[in-house]
This record gives C-alpha cells, sequence and structure tokens, in this order.
C-alpha cells in the first residue's frame, strides 16, 4: 500500500466535456467495450459454452435420430434430416436469447448495472453491447449446428446464396428475440423468475410451429395456432431458402413480424434499462 | 469542466425520495467540504443508500437538489458522472475476468487509450497490492480482495469525489482494517468521500464528520468527539449471564442511570449512562446488583462510543439483525421492504 495516494488525487485522466461527435465516438467505442467484455465472459465459463452449444447439438442428434423416424415428411429432397435443419437452427436462434435475459437479470441484481450507469460512459452500450455480443454468440452457434447437420446427413439444396441468406435471416430473428428477453431481463430482474418465464413462452412459440413436424400432422385447433405464428412464418421462409419452395410469401410475413417486435420491444427494453435504477 | 472551484465538493438541500408510500429520504441536507470525510452513518434503510444513489445520479430525487463539485446530479448527470467514483455494495467486477482485464475495461468505459488503460490498471493493482493476483480470474479472489479490486475500480477515472457505500460490510475484521488503511491513504491524497456505514467505529476512524441518519432525516451532525458529548458522561455496562435475570439486574440499577437502562437480550449487556457520577454509580451499581442476588461479568465504566450516541438519539441500536442489506436488489420492491422493516423494529 506504499504511495497510494497521488493516483486518487490527480486529475490527468478526466476527460474534457463530450462534443456530439465525441460522444457517438464514444457511443461506439463503449459498445464494443463492452461486446468484448461479455464475449470474454463467454469463453471463460465452459458451462456457457456447453448450454450455448451442446445444447443445440443434442436437439440436433435427438430429433435426428431417436424422434426423426416417427416424424413423417412428404416431398423434402433428403427426407427428415433436411426438414429438420432449419427447424432446429431457428430453435437454437430463440433459445439463445434466454442467455440474454439472464445474464441482464443477473447484473441488474449484482448491481453491475447501477456501477456502469454510475460511470461517464454512453448509456446505451450496456444493451447494445449486450446485443451485439449475444448475437455473435449466435451467429457460432449457428454455424456450429449447421457443421454438426452436415455431419448427419444434412444437405443445403438450393445453393450458397440462399443458404447464406438463411443464416442471415436466423440471425436477425434471434436479435428480434434478444430484444424480447432483454426486455424480460430488465423489467423482471430475477434470475430465476427470468429463467422460468423464458420456458412459459419460448417453449411454445419454438415447439408449437413448424420447426420439428410438419404442422398438417397437429389437431385442427392447434393448427390454427402454429400456421399464423411468427416462428412459423420465419422457419418456413429459412426451409425454403435451404431446400427450395416458393419464398416470397412468408419472407414478407416474417420481415413484418420481425419488424413489429423490433419497434415494440427495442423501446421496451431502453426504457427498462433507464427505469433499472 | 472545473465546475465551481469553492464551496464544499458535496451539497446537498432539502433532498426527498419516496418509494411508493415509503418516505425513504425525508428532507435531509449535507454540506462535504473539498478534501474532507463525511461519514454517514445508520441503520439498515435508514435511507443512506439512497441519499448515495441520488448523488451518484442512479436515482432521482422527489425534492430538494444535491450538487457534486457544483453541478446538479439532476440536470448536469454527465459531469457529475465525470467526477465522481462509487464503490461498495454496488458490485463493478466481472467475476470470470481478471482482476487486472477488469480494470482494463473499467478504463476503456473511461474512454482511456489502450495503452492508458493498461498502465492505469498496473498502477492501481500495484497501489491495491493485487500485482500478484492480477491474472487470475477474480471469483477466486478473497472477500477483501474483491473489495479492494472494487475500490480500484472506482478510482480509475481519478475521480474528485468518492462515494463508499458500506465498503466493509460483510468483510471479515482483518480485511476491514485493511480496507480502513486503504481509504485512508486515499483520503490523505486529497479525495472528497462520502462514506457510508451501520459501523459507528468506522466512522470514528474515518469521517472527519459525521452525520447520523434514521428513517430518512438527519438526526445529528457534528464530529466523533461532539457526537460522544451528547450522551454527557461515562457509560456504565455489563453483562448477565442468566438471560432470565435480565430485567431484575436492570431494575436494581435504574435508579443510578441518568436514563433507562439499555438492554440486549440477546448478548445479555446492560449498559446506562450515569453523567459524571462515574465512580460513585459504579459503587451503587454493585450494591444493587447484589443485593437483587444478580450475577454479573465485566462490569465496568467506560468512555461513551459512538454506539451509545446512536441509542440516545434514537432510542434503538445502530446494528438491526434479519434484514437484507438495503442496496441490495429487488429494487422499489426491495427499498419499501427493508424500510417498513427498519421502522417496525
Amino acid at each position: 500500500m506504499t504511495a497510494a495516494a497521488p493516483a486518487a488525487a490527480g486529475t490527468p485522466y478526466t476527460p474534457a466535456g463530450p462534443s456530439l461527435l465525441t460522444r457517438a465516438h464514444w457511443a461506439v467505442t463503449d459498445t464494443l467495450t463492452i461486446t468484448r467484455r461479455n464475449l470474454l465472459v463467454w469463453m471463460r465459463v465452459p458451462a456457457y459454452i456447453m448450454f450455448t452449444v451442446i445444447q443445440p447439438v443434442m436437439f440436433v442428434l435427438l430429433f435426428r435420430y431417436v424422434f426423426g423416424g416417427a416424424i413423417p415428411v412428404q416431398g423434402v429432397k433428403g427426407g427428415y434430416v433436411n426438414f429438420l435443419l432449419p427447424g432446429i437452427i431457428g430453435q437454437t436462434a430463440a433459445f439463445a436469447t434466454f442467455g440474454t435475459a439472464i445474464a441482464l437479470a443477473q447484473e441488474l441484481q449484482k448491481g453491475v448495472i447501477d456501477r456502469l450507469k454510475s460511470m461517464p460512459m454512453a448509456r446505451s452500450a450496456v444493451l447494445a453491447g449486450r446485443l451485439v455480443a449475444d448475437t455473435a454468440r449466435m451467429f457460432v452457434t449457428i454455424v456450429i449446428v449447421i457443421g454438426v447437420g452436415y455431419a448427419v446427413g444434412f444437405r443445403f439444396q438450393n445453393g450458397a446464396g440462399l443458404a447464406v441468406a438463411m443464416v442471415v435471416l436466423a440471425t436477425v430473428f434471434g436479435l428480434a428475440i434478444c430484444c424480447i428477453a432483454a426486455y424480460t431481463g430488465l423489467a423482471i430482474g430475477d434470475e430465476e423468475s427470468v429463467q422460468a418465464f423464458g420456458l412459459v413462452w419460448l417453449f411454445p412459440l419454438t415447439f408449437l410451429s413448424s420447426a420439428f413436424v410438419p404442422i398438417h400432422t397437429m389437431p385442427g385447433w392447434l393448427q390454427a395456432f402454429a400456421n399464423n405464428q411468427p416462428v412459423t412464418y420465419v422457419i418456413d421462409t429459412m426451409r425454403a431458402m435451404a431446400l427450395g419452395g416458393p419464398i416470397e410469401a412468408n419472407l414478407w410475413k416474417s420481415i413484418a413480424w420481425l419488424a413489429g417486435i423490433f419497434i415494440v420491444f427495442a423501446p421496451l427494453a431502453v426504457r427498462a434499462y433507464k427505469r433499472a435504477a | 469542466m472545473t465546475g465551481v472551484s469553492s464551496g464544499p465538493a458535496i451539497l446537498v438541500e432539502g433532498l426527498t425520495k419516496s418509494f411508493g408510500e415509503v418516505r425513504a429520504l425525508r428532507g435531509i441536507d449535507l454540506s462535504v467540504p473539498r478534501g474532507t470525510v463525511l461519514g454517514v452513518l445508520g441503520p439498515n434503510g435508514a435511507g443512506k443508500t439512497t441519499a448515495v444513489r441520488i448523488l451518484t445520479t442512479l436515482l432521482r430525487p422527489d425534492g430538494g437538489r444535491a450538487l457534486v463539485e457544483g453541478f446538479d446530479v439532476v440536470r448536469q448527470p454527465a459531469a457529475v458522472r465525470r467526477s465522481i467514483g462509487l464503490s461498495g455494495q454496488s458490485a463493478a467486477i466481472q467475476e470470470e475476468l481478471t482482476g487486472r482485464e477488469n480494470l482494463e475495461i473499467v478504463g476503456r468505459l473511461y474512454h482511456l487509450s489502450w495503452p492508458r488503460a493498461r498502465t492505469r490498471a498496473a498502477e492501481l493493482l500495484e497501489q491495491f497490492d493485487l500485482t500478484d493476483a492480477a491474472d487470475r480470474p477474480a471469483k477466486n479472489f478473497s472477500g477483501g480482495m474483491q473489495r479492494r479490486l472494487d475500490l480500484a475500480a472506482s478510482l480509475v477515472g481519478a475521480p474528485k469525489v468518492l462515494f463508499l457505500d458500506e465498503p466493509t460490510t460483510g468483510l471479515d475484521p482483518r480485511s476491514r482494517l485493511g480496507m480502513w488503511e486503504i481509504i485512508r491513504s486515499l483520503v490523505a491524497g486529497g479525495t472528497t468521500t462520502l462514506l457510508t456505514t451501520q459501523y459507528l467505529d468506522e466512522a470514528d476512524e474515518l469521517a472527519d464528520e459525521i452525520v447520523v441518519i434514521d428513517h430518512g432525516l438527519v438526526i445529528a451532525a457534528g464530529t466523533s468527539e461532539e457526537l460522544k458529548g451528547r450522551v454527557g458522561g461515562d457509560v456504565l455496562e455489563f453483562t448477565v449471564p442468566d438471560r432470565n435475570r435480565l430485567s431484575d439486574a436492570a431494575d436494581a440499577i435504574a435508579r443510578i442511570g441518568e436514563g433507562e437502562p439499555h438492554l440486549d437480550k440477546e448478548t445479555g449487556v446492560i449498559n446506562v449512562g450515569v453523567g459524571g457520577r462515574g465512580s460513585d454509580a459504579l459503587i451503587e451499581a454493585v450494591r444493587g446488583l447484589d443485593g437483587a442476588g444478580v450475577q454479573t461479568q465485566g462490569l465496568a465504566l467506560r468512555r461513551p462510543s459512538l454506539d451509545d450516541v446512536f441509542m440516545a438519539l434514537t432510542g434503538h441500536v445502530a446494528e438491526e439483525d434479519g434484514q437484507q442489506d438495503e442496496g441490495k436488489r429487488g429494487r422499489k420492491r426491495r427499498s419499501g421492504d427493508s424500510k417498513t422493516a427498519g421502522r417496525a423494529s
């Protein structure tokens, strides 16, 4: 504890009052700093990697080898594994947002968000950095799931361009769900409740869709829901991009839904962040 | 950017804040001259953390005003944030990252360049005796080390005003002493500090001036000596090993004290202010207790402590058990709960 005083007393590091341009610059660099921090944390904790990567891989194997044989699909080139992969990727993107909600709730609970808010950093950076890092994480997971898919027999049928488009759509879909998750995480603010609540809305939304089974095999009343919800639109679009078939109608519906989710939940998440004090 | 160069570093006037029904702050005034330490003393739920959260721009007050380094916390929050450091109940450290990474990231968030952020992190690790552990994940740090790292993080921006919200709560006695030493050296360097604490000895050790807060009001202010003067003389204290005889013992000495004797049912300790009649009171107490047939341990006269001050001012003891820390999460809900609990006990 020698010479403790001078560092605290001097002010050589205090930045000057910022201009608008400087503030915009800080908003970007602060977001990147938070992104870097979040990705470092993710890479340091084996359990996080397990949760984000191993779980979707298990889903691939489970549906490919355990349930897959019992699920009839007609008119799909390459059979169930080709039908399955776009669905699993959509589900993976949606489930990756559990991490978003839980991390924000934890940071709120531990007081990390408080501390960041008491610093002269850009206020948007905590949320933006979280979304950027989680989207990057999600992207890596999607690529890994595609790799595992190839190992168990999946093949893109529709060219590289549309395969890339499918990954892009899945990522944008995940980002939209991330906004909902960020809002729930900050609004609920308690890790366990956030986790439980996540299951309540994410499970039905992903499983009562075209992700794993053809919707016509469901009872009629369920078809009514499954046919008209956003996850089905997104996954049908992804499937058409990957395997062929009409894309446009479902793509427009997907875009409309995703835009709607952004318009509603991004401001809600920002507001919840501002209020979380 | 220099703010107002004269005038106090922290000025608070008539600050109020309610959470629903609960009035956390009921109009407090504070003034902290530059380069001094103000100790804000009070039990859980007194309003200490609420005050710190308003002063660090985390919470908007309902009424009154607060200036830090001459900047208004409501109208100029960005300028306030550039002037302050906050450490204590809310943790800035990310446990999965190393001590060094934590400080470098905070440095980047204070908009230091990478090389400067690195240098600053190294300086602070050295200053806080964390160099050896710098490259281990912070989750492997002891409680005291984590708290030091957290304090280091609050100093990355070389703040003019430092807020320490219960900096030693939950630390073992040895880490606590270490923390005191660090805080003293910071203060010696001229950093204005506002320190909240439930520990009276901590305020006694570190603060130039002390304000006592209870139920959202400042109930006393002054130096530690001035506050002790409020008790008006010596304190007679002893322990009754047989808890069933506590009230008998209190009755036996009821006449000799200046006020009501205070009983602690948990520890069996009884104390009472005896003013200037030290030795006479001691003799009377021995006679009285002997006559009542109550066994005692460690019967003695002592100078009043801040605990006695708190007791004399509020009629209840400073530390209350069984409650969540005021600053722990749960937010508005939490604040309400702890305040209600604080009032009820």
